[in-house]
C-alpha cells in the first residue's frame, strides 16, 4: 500500500504526532508531515486565511499549502474532547470545514471526529474509522492503537524530564542515535505558559525557547509538569472549570507555581486575537497580583512580530528578575 | 434589601424588571450602553476580550456606582467564551474592590439543583411554585409582545413616507407594552401596539431590498453595541429580518430544541457539522435557508476576535458562492465608526440593488 497520508506539523503536531505517526506507520500508511515552519509557509497562510483568524490558525492554513501536493490524503481529525472533562478551542472544532470550504484544490481530507464523551471506546471507534479509510480491520487497528499508545506514552514521559517536543520525537524515532541530552540546571528557572502549539514552533514563538536558553535561564511548561499534578489544582478558586483543554492546563499550571513558588518569573506566551487567552490571561494577571514575589509577564506574538522587539524585552526581563534574585538570595 | 441588576440586551430589561421585581426584588434597571459605558468597559477588561464582554463590565460598573450589589446573568457550558464571562467579570470587580454577589444560571436541564438554587435566591417574596409559574409566563408573553412589536417596525420602516415615523412610532409602542402587567393587558397593548404601526403611511411600490441579519447574539440584540444597523438599512430601503431573538434562543437554549432550529442545523450540516459554540452554525444554516427563501443579501455581524463567527466568516464566502447570496461581514468592536459603517451598508445596498434589477431585466427578457 503506497498511499501517502499528509499530517501539517502545527497546532496538535507537538501533542499527539508520534501518537499518529506510530499508528499509521503500523496500519501500513506513510506518513509526510510539513517543513518546519518558514517565512514562506507563514506568508501562505496569512494570504489564504481570514484576517481576523490568530496565528496558530493562518499557520495551519500555511502548513496545509505546504503539503497539499505532496500527500493523496489530509489528516485533520475534528478533535472535540480527549479527557471526558474539557474541550478544545471552537477553532479547533471547526478546522477541518474552514479548510475545506476555504482553500481549493487540496485532497481529501480524513476528519473523523473524536470525542471522548461519548463513551468509554469512543476513542478507540474513532481510529477504527480512521483505519477503514485504509482498509485496516479491527485486529490491524486493535494492535496499532496499542503501539500507538505506549509510544505516546514514552513521549510523555521524555516531555516531563524537560524534554522539548522536537527533541523527543527525534529521540523516539532513533532511540539509540545518542544519550538523551537533558536541559542543564540554570541558577534562573522561568515557567513559560501558553499553548504548545506556539511555544514551541521556534519560527512563531521568534524561538523564545532559545533565546532564554542563551541567557542562561532554564525553561519549564505545563507540559512538563504532571498531569496529575495540575489535576490536583482543581478549580484554581474558581466556580468553574475554563473549557479548554490547553488553556485549563495553563491556569492550573500557573496556579500551581505561583502558589509552590518553584520558579523564578513566570511568562505568558500569547497569540494576537486569541479568544480563550484573553480569559485566561486575565485570570493569570489577577492570580500574579496575589504572588508579588514572583514577576509576570505577557508576551503577545503575531505574524508581524519582530526579533529585535522580542529580545529587547526579554533582556529586560531577565536582567531584572536576575537582579532580584541577587539582591535578596536568601528568599528560596 | 440587595439590589439586583441584570445584563442589558436590547429592550427585553422591560421583561426582566417586571419579573424581578414580581418575585420581590429591587431592580436598578442596567443604562443603555454610552460612551462612558465603553470606556469604562475597555479600561478594565481584557484587551482581547470580545465586545459584548466589554460592554457588559462597562454596564456594571455603572449599576454598581447606581447602588446594585447582586448582578443577576446566564452561565454556560462552552465551548464559547460567553460560558466564562460571570466568572471573569465576578473576579475583575472584586479586584476593584466591589463586593458584588453574583447569581449565574447554568442551562437547567445540565445542572437543576443551581437553578432551584437560583430561583429560591431570587424568590423575596416567597411565591408559590404556581405563582413563579405564572408570573414567569406573563413575562415570557411580554418578551414576545416585545420581540413582535420590533419585527414589524423592521418590516414598516424601509416603507414609511415620511423617515423617521416608524422609529418615534415604535419608541412610543414599547411604553404601551412596558406598562401592560396582567396577560389581557399585555395582549391589548400588543395588539394596539401593532395595530398603530401598521397604520404608519406607507409607500406601496418602493422597491424593497429584503435582507438576512445573522451572528453573535449579544451585538445582534443591542442596538447600541451594532450602532442602529437595522434601523441604518431601514432608512436605506432595506428590509430586514434578523435571525434571531431573544424568545427563540431561549427557548432552544434552556428546554428543547425546536424544529426551526434542526432546519438550520441540517441547512448548516453540508458546511459545518459540529457545534463551534455562540451562533457561528447558526449564522451559516440561516444565511442557507435566507438563500432558498430568496433574500436579496445577507450581513453577518460579530464582535472582533468572536471565535464562533470567525469560524463561521471562514466558510460563508463558499456559502456565498454556491447560493448566489451577497454576504456582507462586520467585525465591532469599540473602535467602529457610525460613519464608516454606513458607508459600507450604502455600497452594499447598492450593489445588490443592482444585481436585482439585473435579473429582473433577464426574466423579461428571456421569459
Amino acid at each position: 500500500m503506497n498511499k501517502k497520508l499528509g499530517i501539517p506539523s502545527a497546532l496538535l503536531y507537538y501533542i499527539y504526532y508520534p501518537f499518529w505517526q506510530a499508528f499509521f506507520n503500523e496500519i501500513g500508511v506513510q506518513v509526510v508531515t510539513s517543513s518546519s515552519t518558514t517565512k514562506n509557509i507563514l506568508d501562505k497562510g496569512v494570504r489564504e486565511a481570514l484576517a481576523d483568524a490568530c496565528v496558530p490558525i493562518k499557520l495551519f492554513f500555511g502548513h496545509v499549502m505546504d503539503l497539499k501536493n505532496k500527500c493523496d490524503y489530509l489528516f485533520i481529525p475534528r478533535v472535540v474532547c480527549l479527557n471526558g472533562k474539557t474541550i478544545y478551542c471552537p477553532k479547533f472544532l471547526g478546522l477541518p470545514d474552514m479548510i475545506r470550504h476555504s482553500l481549493d484544490g487540496i485532497p481529501p481530507i480524513i476528519d473523523v471526529r473524536i470525542d471522548a464523551r461519548q463513551g468509554r471506546l469512543s476513542k478507540f471507534k474513532a481510529y477504527l474509522e480512521i483505519g477503514s479509510y485504509f482498509g485496516a480491520g479491527h485486529n490491524i487497528v486493535l494492535k496499532a492503537y496499542y503501539k500507538a499508545w505506549i509510544t505516546l506514552r514514552r513521549y510523555n514521559r521524555l516531555l516531563r524530564k524537560g524534554l522539548n517536543p522536537l527533541d523527543a520525537m527525534e529521540h523516539i524515532k532513533n532511540p539509540n542515535d545518542k544519550e538523551l541530552i537533558l536541559p542543564a540546571k540554570s541558577n534562573l528557572k522561568f515557567a513559560v505558559l501558553g499553548y504548545p502549539y506556539a511555544i514551541y514552533d521556534s519560527f512563531i514563538s521568534v524561538n523564545l525557547l532559545g533565546k532564554l536558553k542563551k541567557m542562561g535561564v532554564s525553561v519549564l511548561t505545563a507540559e512538563n509538569i504532571n498531569p496529575l499534578t495540575l489535576a490536583l489544582q482543581k478549580n484554581c478558586g474558581l466556580p468553574k472549570r475554563l473549557f479548554w483543554t490547553f488553556s485549563d492546563a495553563a491556569l492550573k499550571a500557573a496556579h500551581y507555581l505561583f502558589r509552590h513558588g518553584r520558579v523564578d518569573a513566570v511568562l505568558h506566551l500569547t497569540a494576537f486575537g486569541c479568544g480563550p487567552d484573553s480569559i485566561l490571561n486575565k485570570f493569570i494577571e489577577l492570580e500574579a497580583k496575589q504572588y508579588r514575589d514572583i514577576p509576570f509577564m505577557t508576551l503577545m506574538i503575531d505574524e508581524h512580530t519582530g526579533e529585535a522587539g522580542m529580545a529587547t524585552r526579554l533582556e529586560a526581563f531577565v536582567d531584572m528578575v536576575r537582579r532580584r534574585k541577587e539582591a535578596c538570595p536568601c528568599r528560596n | 434589601m440587595p439590589k439586583l441588576t441584570f445584563p442589558r440586551m436590547g429592550e427585553s430589561w422591560r421583561t426582566f424588571k417586571m419579573l424581578l421585581e414580581d418575585l420581590g426584588n429591587e431592580v436598578v434597571v442596567p443604562p443603555r450602553p454610552s460612551k462612558r459605558t465603553l470606556d469604562l468597559g475597555v479600561r478594565y477588561s481584557p484587551e482581547f476580550a470580545c465586545f459584548p464582554l466589554k460592554i457588559l463590565m462597562g454596564t456594571y460598573l455603572e449599576t454598581v456606582e447606581m447602588g446594585a450589589d447582586t448582578i443577576v446573568t446566564s452561565g454556560g457550558v462552552g465551548p464559547c467564551r460567553a460560558g466564562e464571562y460571570a466568572m471573569l467579570h465576578h473576579k475583575i470587580l472584586k479586584d476593584l474592590g466591589h463586593d458584588i454577589k453574583m447569581i449565574v444560571f447554568e442551562p437547567p436541564r445540565l445542572q437543576p439543583l443551581n437553578f432551584i438554587k437560583n430561583v429560591r435566591a431570587l424568590n423575596k417574596n416567597r411565591t408559590s411554585i404556581r405563582g413563579i409559574i405564572a408570573h414567569i409566563k406573563r413575562a415570557w408573553r411580554k418578551l414576545q409582545a416585545l420581540d413582535n412589536a420590533e419585527k414589524l417596525s423592521h418590516v414598516v420602516r424601509p416603507r414609511e413616507i415620511t423617515r423617521g415615523t416608524t422609529s418615534k412610532m415604535y419608541r412610543r409602542v414599547l411604553g404601551w407594552i412596558d406598562q401592560a402587567y396582567t396577560t389581557e393587558q399585555i395582549i391589548e397593548a400588543e395588539t394596539t401596539a401593532l395595530k398603530a404601526l401598521r397604520e404608519i403611511p406607507q409607500d406601496p411600490d418602493r422597491e424593497i431590498l429584503k435582507v438576512g441579519i445573522v451572528g453573535e447574539i449579544y451585538v445582534l440584540l443591542e442596538p447600541a453595541s451594532n450602532l442602529e444597523m437595522e434601523e441604518t438599512l431601514g432608512n436605506l430601503g432595506v428590509e430586514v429580518e434578523r435571525s434571531m431573538f431573544l424568545t427563540g434562543w431561549t427557548r432552544d437554549n434552556t428546554w428543547t430544541e425546536t424544529t426551526e432550529m434542526m432546519s438550520v442545523k441540517e441547512a448548516a450540516a453540508p458546511y459545518l457539522p459540529e457545534l463551534v459554540g455562540g451562533h457561528g452554525r447558526d449564522s451559516i444554516g440561516n444565511t442557507i435557508l435566507c438563500a432558498k427563501r430568496g433574500f436579496d443579501g445577507m450581513i453577518q455581524i460579530a464582535p472582533f476576535t468572536c471565535i464562533p463567527e470567525i469560524v463561521a466568516r471562514t466558510i460563508l464566502p463558499r456559502v456565498s458562492r454556491d447560493y448566489d447570496i451577497p454576504v456582507l461581514t462586520f467585525f465591532l468592536d469599540e473602535q467602529t465608526g457610525k460613519a464608516g459603517m454606513s458607508t459600507r451598508l450604502e455600497a452594499f445596498t447598492d450593489l445588490m440593488r443592482r444585481k436585482k434589477r439585473l435579473q429582473k431585466r433577464h426574466f423579461t427578457l428571456t421569459g
